[in-house]
């Protein structure tokens, strides 16, 4: 209780008052700052959609939602919404469900330095970036026939992100007492069963994190749907936005700033929705 | 330190920081909450809370609860899909780069073996030495000191904070980060456009700047460090919270300065936090393709980073020997990268 008193002198002393209000102004003066420096460039995402004539500017729109219809009636914007759905809806489910299994196995079997293992792992899937790898990437499906399919960019997907979300998971696994399984297994139930039955559901936050953080991955990737897929109508949004050009040759703002927004809200709303029920944070995922 | 108690003690130090600002209440996560003592109470406050006896049993009482041949099954999707969708095509970039294979014409045919010509040809080429060049800056300000100090400053400062203040900034930084990077490009298209952009509204007088063109480099820097401070935010978020609050409150208490306390208390405490995200963030960045959804690389290759170098030499000119010879530069230097911060791991753990 010593430090309790020591406190509170401390806190009566003018001087010492003084100075935590000036930094405490000066905490919200930043707090402001920042708070401006992350908002503002979104502003233009809030106000161009509604607005009847969008310019780069941002302004109080005269507010329209024709912007809207001229998306719905644009059948490239509506079928790159689509492809983007597809692709991230089947290029998650297979991360998730790969290394759902691959990350109970590996922590339910005891090899030496597993857990070095999985780092570097994913330490070598940073290492290996996509970006670097962007030619052999390209050959690679081509000479296996899936160039210009959903399915190659759905298999390079998956790949590059399951290190990390074995990774992420593994831990997950961990905190699972075995003595659940152990007692379902007396009772006669197979490994799939226990896996089905007694692990999903107790890591089912792990599984939330890495859901969401592959369908941001996949629904934002540019480059892979880029490089891979020829055709217009198999596109994803990430690509498409770039060809909503008006007659002039300038981008058609008004297609581009709702299009902007109806494939922006989902991975917004995902995430609001992720942090109010389990928090969006890291939980020693990330380690040492 | 296991991760499980790493994580138990970050669970029951969060509520702890509520303690002194008595702010609204809320709980930090959903992991929060249960009884947690008052932290002023702890009077051991010069050493560290002993860990509790890791959970660990040892390897003989443990019943398998899966067999090796099930593990394997359910091992191998994912390892096969790593392996061939993503080792497969670094080793054959190795490859690749010694060969002239390209696009079109009879070296796309039969690709000839051309050894190290690739990589002369690279370090001769006056774009490929500046696209380095700016690959590094790019990495070292938007990454390390723009990210990374940014993304600390915030964890740090906004520590103890729990009302709607703090969870707007995090909610702003954090969106900035989920936005599709097509999205943000054009987000920042028109934010620094030259007529109308609200950058230049902002600024008084009547400025027009284009700042694409002008200062197309800091331009990327910025936006990068917009668009990727969530993550370093984040990471240090949580290994803040794995700090005991004892720690701070003793620094306080003896009148230690911040920065006093940052280099004495919270840094060596959450250096492996620090590295692992330097780390990731350096790669990430070296890596990134996104400047070319803002710039395309230009005006006149001043944001030409190694990724859109190597896109444009192998997809735009076809020339995907050469392209694969860039992208094995690349994986070279991010080794190095992993090799530089594993050593500092290493040296760092063998003082302490």
């Amino acid at each position: 209780m010593r430090l309790m008193s020591s406190l509170q002198i401390d806190e009566t002393d003018p001087m010492t008052t003084v100075k935590a209000l000036l930094s405490r102004i000066g905490l919200y003066l930043f707090a402001v700052i920042v708070g401006l420096f992350f908002a503002v460039p979104m502003l233009w995402l809030l106000t161009a959609p509604f607005d009847a004539t969008p310019g780069l500017n941002v302004s109080w729109p005269s507010f329209t939602l024709d912007n809207f219809k001229g998306v719905f009636e644009n059948p490239r914007a509506v079928t790159s919404l689509r492809n983007s759905l597809v692709l991230a809806v089947i290029a998650t489910g297979c991360v998730v469900v790969s290394a759902a299994f691959a990350g109970y196995a590996l922590s339910r079997v005891r090899i030496p330095g597993r857990n070095l293992l999985l780092y570097m792992l994913m330490l070598f899937s940073a290492v290996v970036s996509g970006t670097a790898t962007m030619v052999p990437t390209f050959l690679l499906i081509y000479e296996i026939g899936l160039i210009n399919t959903h399915t190659g960019v759905v298999l390079i997907l998956t790949g590059g992100m399951l290190p990390t979300a074995l990774f992420i998971l593994k831990d997950f696994m961990d905190s699972v007492p075995r003595s659940y399984e152990e007692s379902a297994q007396v009772a006669g139930a197979s490994s799939i069963q226990i896996l089905k039955d007694i692990v999903v559901p107790v890591v089912r936050p792990g599984l939330a994190v890495i859901a969401v953080w592959a369908l941001v991955n996949i629904w934002g990737d540019f480059l892979t749907p880029f490089i891979l897929l020829r055709s217009a109508d198999l596109y994803p949004a990430a690509v498409v936005i770039y060809n909503f050009y008006d007659e002039t040759g300038r981008p058609d703002l008004s297609l581009v700033s709702a299009f902007a927004f109806l494939y922006s809200i989902p991975v917004v709303l995902m995430y609001l929705f992720v942090n109010a029920r389990y928090g969006f944070r890291f939980h020693g995922g990330i380690k040492r | 330190m296991t991760a499980d108690d790493g994580r138990r003690r970050n669970d029951a130090a969060a509520p702890g920081h509520d303690v002194p600002t008595g702010a609204d209440g809320e709980q930090p996560g959903p992991a929060g909450g249960g009884t947690v003592q008052p932290v002023l109470a702890d009077e051991g406050t010069t050493s560290v809370p002993e860990p509790e006896p890791r959970p660990k049993a040892d390897a003989t009482a443990e019943v398998a609860v899966i067999n090796k041949p099930t593990a394997i099954g359910f091992v191998a999707p994912a390892l096969g899909l790593i392996g061939v969708f993503m080792m497969f095509p670094a080793v054959w970039a190795l490859y690749l780069g010694l060969t002239n294979y390209r696009v079109t014409g009879t070296a796309a045919r039969e690709p000839e073996f051309v050894g190290t010509d690739n990589f002369t040809r690279a370090l001769e080429d006056p774009l490929f030495t500046s696209s380095l060049w700016i690959t590094l800056i790019f990495m070292a300000f938007s990454g390390v000191v723009g990210q990374m100090g940014l993304g600390f400053t915030l964890a740090w400062l906004f520590r103890r904070w729990r009302g709607w203040t703090r969870r707007t900034i995090e909610v702003l930084v954090i969106m900035s980060w989920i936005i599709p990077g097509s999205v943000v490009a054009f987000l920042w298209r028109a934010f620094l456009d030259g007529e109308g952009g609200t950058l230049n509204a902002l600024i008084p007088g009547d400025v027009t700047t284009e700042w694409l063109l002008r200062q197309p480099l800091l331009a990327i820097i910025v936006f990068n460090i917009w668009r990727g401070t969530a993550f370093a935010m984040l990471l240090f978020d949580a290994a803040l919270n794995t700090l005991p609050p004892s720690h701070l409150e003793t620094a306080k208490v003896s009148g230690a300065s911040t920065w006093q306390t940052l280099r004495d208390i919270v840094f060596p405490a959450v250096r492996g936090h620090m590295l692992t995200t330097a780390l990731l963030v350096s790669m990430w960045t070296f890596n990134l393709f996104t400047p070319f959804l803002l710039t395309g690389g230009g005006p006149n290759y001043q944001t030409e980073v190694l990724a859109i170098y190597v896109y444009r030499v192998g997809f735009g000119q076809g020339d995907f020997g050469f392209g694969s010879a860039v992208s094995a530069v690349m994986l070279v230097i991010n080794l190095i990268i992993a090799l530089v911060y594993f050593r500092v791991l290493r040296d760092r753990r063998k003082k302490a």
